[in-house]
């Protein structure tokens, strides 16, 4: 009919117009309510226990949402470089506590929850805990002993209890051998080189999570920065020790045929000599920055 | 007469179903149809022929899927047509949380009419449909014929020049019945055209200047009720008593009902077979006119259609 | 426009004849008990509290009236039969929808302003005075009654094609996304195909976005909304119940009424 037509024209104008319109307005509504700063992170409910009971027989899906809202909230916050991030703990807390067996969430929190900021919540002790209940509902899950006795290594440098934690999770069906091997190095030395680069080769080669490989990766590239740096400053002792000075550039070392090319960091640039003579990253290079925040906040 | 007040062309309606509405079925076939300006016209056909497909078409409820139709003139998609004519469908149902005034009065408010206007004519209409009591009662609490009288009641409200009812007699009660053909009989009068469709042959004839007969989406026949080939007179009925002992004529042709005997005779015998009875000292209780029965004029054509192809039965409704 | 108006207030006549306005007996009841229990359990932020929940029921209540009533308008009118004699007067089918649709915003409008008024005053009790900043409250509550009116407005394209359920299905389910549609640009976009990161952000720009309505945490801190926002969220409910509208009439213009 005619009427009908004319009504499917009009309905072809006004589309395209309205959702134009709409495009531009949600652009603006965006930016209207971006300076409203309304803190949208709050959670209602802190208690896990009580979001179990209210969330029925739909508790593993619940967890589920909770743990890409754990998501979205540490990649939100970590692309706004803001640093405070102390929902995470109630979060992963919700979350594991409606699925117990959420093994992501465990390891998730164990690098981020005991890492120091900028990239974690620097609440190791917490992250100790998140372990402890995830290896209770876990028992068999070797890697989250391995998570246990990396925090105790890294970020509360108790030795001992990492030695033991890697020894227990060595004992684990499936385990991988290293674990043993793990546990020895630790008690025997220390904190070391070698420990730590294989460690967050584990967790870079392990992880699923992106921002737990991107994060292990930019650890790994700051380990071997900082142990290249040592190494440089040990040939510049033994030049020191030939010469009588402290060399200022690269470039003697390599004339008093100390080394054999220009040493660059993971990132591709060249190490200089800083103004005590000790080697240094390049001002240039990405991971300077990285490291400079990780000292600052380290005090 | 001033031209037709509806105007049919080729008016056809095919129904998609099945999966994906991939086949079809043809409720109507190429209708076409005149119903003259201040005639009363019957549109009659057992249930599913495609009476309320029709009327559906022309009120605009359904889009045909090929031909036309105008009303008064306008094409049936102009809305400013339905000013001029009104409508009882098939089994009306109205908002329930509504009484019978406050139903009339919603409808003539899109008739432009004064609230004066409106309140008086409400209060006529309902009069006459007979529900001048009961205007004050929810419609939740009404029965099937006085929805029906509310219907036609707001078909006729607003005084227009065509009117077309869908079944106007159904659910009604022989006293509802007469009072619908009175009101009709009263819209003729008053120089209306009136359209109703009906499955009721009796009524058709009563009131009807033309029929329309309609089977299986198809139109069967138009003219005057008493020119339809079936719907003529086939016999006379006399019933009758004999006293005991005598001897009848015709007895071969008669049946017995208890008491009574039943005889049917062709027309132009009637008066011998009286002459007869009376001769045999019968006592004579009725005469009557038999007819077709509805089912066996519409079977006829049921038939016919079977007998050419498959038989296409769509419910209109 | 007349005619819609007719039906507009019919509809509204229906609705008030059906209890929906019982609803408001329910808010009632619910704030008293608030009121009361409030004040005794939580210290500090009752007022805030009050404002919240005082919104949230008013959404949630006007929620389930604008999917289950917005849905009936046309398909009870079609089941019923209660349409063939209106459609016979002079109503052009378009008029009837936008009837259809001003009646039950006209209904919400009604009951939501009778809400409103029953949170201030047990704010009002709460904190024995009213400010000029509670106003926000009132802003809250507008943008709720835009967002109902947008749901009404899917409810009833939706409704014009398919069966009620369905279209109850559809629109609760189109009111979840749009809640959502904001964290679609969250997405990590970066490990997706760039088609797939296209439509995405096409999608979380243009589908109904019910979170531009929702100021509820501003209102319980008494902070106020701007006005450019105000004027951005009535311009785009407009305009979004306007597009939804015409499709409505496009679908219900074309259907076939058995």
């Amino acid at each position: 009919m005619k009427s009908q037509k004319s009504m499917a024209w009009v309905l072809l104008l006004v589309l395209p117009l309205g959702l134009a319109g709409i495009w531009r307005l949600q652009h603006s509504i965006d930016g209207q309510r971006g300076t409203l700063s309304q803190e949208r992170d709050d959670i209602l409910l802190r208690s896990g226990k009580l979001m179990k009971l209210m969330s029925l027989e739909y508790a593993p899906l619940m967890a589920d949402i909770y743990w890409t809202r754990v998501v979205q909230y540490y990649g939100n916050k970590h692309s706004q470089g803001k640093t405070n991030l102390e929902l995470l703990w109630p979060l992963l807390d919700i979350t594991t506590t409606l699925d117990p067996k959420l093994l992501v969430a465990y390891r998730f929190g164990a690098v981020f929850l005991a890492q120091a900021a900028p990239a974690g919540a620097g609440r190791p002790d917490l992250a100790v805990e998140l372990i402890k209940r995830g290896i209770e509902a876990n028992p068999d899950y070797w890697r989250l002993y391995e998570d246990l006795g990396f925090v105790y290594y890294f970020d509360l440098k108790d030795y001992q209890k990492a030695s033991e934690a890697f020894l227990e999770g060595s004992k684990r069906p499936n385990a991988q051998v290293w674990m043993k091997v793990m546990a020895a190095n630790i008690a025997a030395e220390g904190e070391s080189f070698s420990t730590s680069f294989f460690l967050w080769r584990d967790i870079y080669e392990s992880a699923s999570d992106p921002s737990v490989r991107k994060n292990a990766l930019m650890q790994l590239q700051l380990l071997k920065a900082k142990e290249e740096c040592r190494q440089l400053d040990a040939l510049a002792d033994e030049y020191q020790k030939r010469n009588g000075k402290r060399p200022t550039r690269m470039a003697e070392l390599i004339q008093a045929g100390l080394l054999r090319g220009v040493p660059k960091d993971p990132a591709g640039f060249v190490y200089v000599f800083g103004e005590y003579g000790k080697a240094e990253l390049n001002v240039d290079s990405p991971l300077l920055e990285q490291q400079l925040l990780m000292e600052r906040y380290k005090k | 007469m001033p031209g037709s007040a509806i105007e049919i062309e080729n008016l056809t309606k095919e129904y998609p179903f099945g999966f994906l509405h991939l086949r079809k079925k043809t409720s109507l076939e190429g209708l076409n149809m005149q119903v003259e300006t201040g005639e009363v016209f019957g549109f009659i056909g057992p249930n599913g022929a495609g009476k309320s497909t029709t009327i559906k078409l022309l009120m605009g409820l359904i889009f045909p899927t090929a031909g036309n139709a105008r009303i008064l003139g306008k094409p049936i998609s102009d809305v400013e047509m339905h000013r001029d004519i009104g409508y009882l469908p098939e089994q009306p149902y109205f908002y329930d949380y509504l009484t019978a005034a406050e139903v009339l009065d919603y409808f003539a408010r899109f008739h432009d009419l004064t609230a004066a206007d409106r309140k008086e004519r409400v209060q006529r209409m309902l009069k006459k449909v007979g529900l001048e009591t009961a205007g004050k009662i929810q419609l939740r609490k009404y029965s099937k014929g006085m929805l029906q009288r509310v219907g036609l009641a707001q078909a006729i409200l607003h005084d227009p020049k065509l009117v077309i009812l869908d079944e106007p007699m159904s659910g009604l009660d022989p006293v509802g019945r007469r009072e619908v053909r009175d009101i009709i009989l009263e819209l003729k009068r008053d120089g209306k055209t009136v359209m109703f469709s009906t499955h009721i042959l009796s009524d058709a004839e009563v009131l009807c200047d033309r029929v329309g007969v309609i089977v299986g989406g198809k139109l069967r026949g138009v003219g005057a009720p008493g020119q339809m080939v079936d719907m003529k007179t086939q016999g006379m009925e006399i019933v009758f008593e004999l006293p005991a002992g005598s001897n009848a004529p015709l007895l071969s042709k008669v049946t017995k009902m208890g008491e009574r005997y039943r005889l049917q005779v062709p027309e132009e015998e009637l008066y011998a077979a009286i002459e007869q009875l009376r001769g045999a000292g019968a006592r004579i209780h009725s005469v009557t006119q038999v007819k077709a029965t509805l089912e066996e004029f519409f079977m006829n054509l049921v038939e016919a259609d079977r007998a050419q192809a498959a038989a296409v039965e769509v419910n209109g409704k | 426009m007349r005619r819609a108006g007719i039906v507009a207030l019919n509809t509204f006549r229906e609705a008030v004849r059906d209890r929906v306005l019982y609803s408001l007996v329910f808010f009632a009841l619910l704030m008293m008990v608030a009121a009361i229990v409030v004040g005794q359990i939580s210290i500090g932020i009752e007022e805030s509290v009050i404002v919240s929940l005082g919104l949230s029921a008013i959404s949630v209540i006007g929620l389930l009236i604008s999917i289950f009533l917005g849905v009936a308008l046309v398909s009870k009118e079609m089941e019923k039969r209660t349409l063939f004699a209106l459609l016979a007067k002079p109503v052009r089918r378009w008029e009837f929808l936008l009837g259809k649709f001003g009646g039950l915003v006209l209904t919400l409008a009604v009951n939501t302003a009778a809400m409103a008024l029953g949170l201030l005053l047990v704010m009002l009790y709460v904190k024995h005075t009213l400010e000029r900043s509670d106003a926000v409250v009132l802003v809250a509550v507008y943008f709720i009654l835009l967002k109902l009116a947008l749901i009404v407005a899917l409810a009833l394209l939706f409704s014009c094609y398919t069966t009620p359920l369905l279209a109850i299905l559809f629109t609760a389910g189109l009111y979840i996304v749009g809640l959502y549609v904001q964290e679609l640009r969250n997405l990590p976009v970066d490990v997706m195909n760039p088609g797939t990161a296209a439509f995405t952000k096409w999608l979380s720009y243009l589908l109904p976005n019910f979170e531009n309505f929702n100021v509820m945490a501003l209102a319980a801190h008494g902070r106020a909304v701007p006005g450019a926002l105000i004027l951005q969220n009535t311009l785009y409910a407009v305009i979004y119940c306007s597009m939804v509208l015409t499709a409505a009439s496009v679908v219900f213009s074309r259907r076939n009424l058995k």
